[in-house]
């Protein structure tokens, strides 16, 4: 287990208070200037050596996506935004952060800003954390009053403004184009990429974007140095993260532990094991929604970073573990995720859009026993024909779950699916009306 | 992307009062020179809560003319964000998450009492008119499920038992205690901590 002294986030369950007094006792804001003072270089340096890569899901290594910002700022001005849009199924470690670390991520915030030439700063958090954006506009006040942030902010001759915009619950804007379309008042669609954000973003200027937990972790990687962070975790997968556990287990809770550890101790150590015994366990959802399951046998020895993960078929993506357990039904669970990302598609690309839709419906009539055991290998043909066809991740995050539950419980849909309409003719099978009538009593 | 219903009665105008006027120029001010469409959500958001939680169209109209922009981009907005509720909803809003993280530990039951108490269907109000529901997808608060939203205020770790207490609570015109219900501080575990015992303790 990590030690105590190594974890960032030590408010992490508020124990001692967000204010600015608690925050520097916690070490906040210290030397900050004299980091600022070491300039851009050493600072965007010291993070690409320490190997943090992005906590919001995709794992980009921050430093080298802080190094895409041109250098000399030209004609448009340079814009750092963050996203608090934290709306995977799974996920709630941002939202800990802003009502209970809301110094570490405006210090990182600044750093962050110094680093890319960004004189203003967008927070965009999702509109249900409306009391976390009130909290951490408080401790932005706060930081104005002590001239932290602001005109010379430190006394270092940089400008800093930070304002807080709140979504409106729309999942997709958790996707960084998607996110600035909606900051610039318009539909969350994401945009095509390239051009990438980091030369035309916000108002068509350069534009970093990175995760609440990134940001709030970079200043405590400057003080203590690229070293220590590195020296947690083992090589591209460095450092510490906060883990979700959720679902089926004994003690749901938070906990920040090192890049790596095993998934098992995870579970048992800090969430209390799952309901039923390890043995009860059916599958783990290892980052989120949008990562594919994983069974029993794959989760007894499974180390959590991004890499491991990938080895797996899946990924670490947030890190919101969902446990399952035997007393589940697994298919029922995997269609009220179809559901949601059905809700949640923008509608902007037909495979997305429709999609979605089909693998939800589908699920539904497997999680019921309606379905044939063709339909099985038609909603993997489905899935593939969403993956790689759209703008954005949507595509795949919404695809990639589903195939992860044909690949591992395969057996047990077809078990529960087990008549043939053409061979029998049993029952009114809704296999051949239009699909969207059946939407009406779900919808 | 959801469906949303306008609502058939319409108030014939609308305009933001003294303190609305005062946050919304605060907001606009946010953003750069000649980039105030931006601020179109955080307006949308000050009419909601300005007339009774919900949004007319007059109202689009008025932030379409307040910040020089297409009624048509307003009305985009309005429908696309779920948030945004273009009827009328109980003065408490009850949004209950069913996403699968709450579902494994019993969202559903929730689902139950809400019908059994407030209202057969969604989206409808209680007898009283105060109390309305809707099953909404994860508003981020798992580890805490099963849990739901109430205006602005999250209530976690519930039951059905836990929840009965609290619609009886509104019906005695009282506000519940936002926060846990199990007892717990935030999203530790509950009586299984091993972290971070010093800070604990301090």
């Amino acid at each position: 287990m990590l030690k105590d002294e190594d974890r960032i986030f030590q408010n992490l369950y508020n124990d001692s208070g967000a204010d600015i007094e608690s925050a520097k006792l916690r070490n906040d804001w210290k030397e900050t200037k004299e980091i600022l003072e070491k300039g851009r270089e050493w600072i965007i340096n010291e993070v690409k050596s320490s190997e943090l890569r992005g906590r919001g899901g995709a794992g980009f290594p921050t430093g080298l996506k802080w190094s895409f910002a041109p250098k000399e700022v030209g004609s448009r001005p340079h814009y750092l935004v963050i996203n608090a849009d934290e709306s995977e199924p799974g996920t709630c470690k941002d939202r800990d952060i802003l009502r209970f670390e809301p110094h570490k991520l405006i210090e990182g915030c600044l750093i962050a800003s110094y680093a890319v030439n960004a004189h203003k700063c967008y927070i965009y958090i999702r509109g249900e954390y409306f009391n976390e954006g009130q909290k951490l506009q408080t401790a932005i006040d706060e930081a104005y009053k002590n001239n932290l942030i602001g005109k010379n902010a430190l006394n270092s001759g940089w400008d800093l403004d930070i304002y807080i915009h709140y979504g409106a619950g729309a999942y997709i804007c958790g996707e960084e184009t998607a996110l600035l379309e909606s900051l610039e008042g318009k539909k969350g669609q994401p945009r095509l990429k390239p051009p990438f954000p980091a030369l035309i973003g916000l108002y068509g200027c350069p534009t970093i974007i990175n995760n609440v937990e990134t940001v709030a972790a970079v200043p405590t990687i400057l003080r203590r140095g690229a070293k220590w962070f590195s020296s947690l975790g083992r090589a591209k997968n460095t450092g510490t993260k906060i883990y979700c556990i959720s679902g089926n287990v004994n003690n749901p809770c938070n906990v920040e532990e090192e890049m790596g550890v095993p998934l098992k101790e995870l579970i048992e150590t800090h969430a209390g094991g799952v309901i039923g015994g390890w043995d009860n366990l059916k599958a783990v959802i290892p980052g989120g929604s949008s990562m594919p399951m994983l069974p029993k046998e794959i989760c007894d020895n499974m180390k959590m970073d991004f890499d491991a993960c990938v080895e797996n078929k899946t990924g670490l993506g947030t890190a919101g573990i969902v446990v399952i357990n035997n007393d589940q039904d697994i298919i029922k669970c995997m269609a009220r995720i179809a559901r949601f990302y059905k809700h949640e598609s923008c509608g902007q690309c037909t495979p997305c859009r429709e999609g979605s839709g089909w693998m939800w419906r589908m699920l539904e009539r497997m999680a019921a026993g309606e379905a044939t055991p063709d339909e099985v290998d038609m909603l993997f043909d489905v899935t593939k024909q969403i993956e790689g066809h759209t703008i954005c991740a949507f595509g795949e995050g919404s695809s990639w779950p589903v195939q992860g539950l044909i690949r591992h419980f395969k057996d047990e849909i077809l078990e529960r699916n087990k008549f043939d309409p053409v061979v029998k003719k049993q029952k009114n099978i809704p296999y051949l009306v239009d699909q969207h009538l059946l939407e009406k009593e779900n919808a | 992307m959801s469906i949303k219903k306008i609502h058939k009665e319409q108030p014939e105008t609308f305009q933001f009062n003294d303190k609305s006027m005062e946050a919304a120029n605060k907001i606009v001010s946010n953003y750069p020179d000649g980039k105030q469409q931006s601020a179109v959500m955080a307006l949308l958001y000050i009419a909601q809560r300005q007339n009774d939680n919900w949004i007319p169209l007059q109202a689009m109209k008025y932030i379409a003319k307040f910040l020089d922009m297409p009624y048509i981009k307003v009305y985009e907005v309005a429908t696309f964000y779920s948030m945004y509720n273009l009827s009328p909803v109980g003065k408490y809003f009850f949004q209950v998450c069913t996403t699968t993280p709450c579902m494994l530990r019993g969202a559903y039951d929730l689902v139950k009492v809400c019908k059994k108490k407030i209202s057969d269907k969604e989206n409808m109000l209680s007898d009283d008119g105060k109390i309305s529901w809707m099953e909404v997808e994860c508003l981020g608060a798992c580890v805490n499920a099963p849990m739901m939203q109430v205006n602005e205020d999250y209530y976690e770790d519930l039951n059905d038992k836990k929840l009965e207490e609290i619609i009886d609570t509104i019906y005695q015109n009282k506000t519940p205690k936002p926060g846990s219900y199990s007892g717990r501080i935030n999203t530790e575990p509950v009586n299984n901590r091993k972290t971070l015992l010093g800070n604990k303790n301090a």
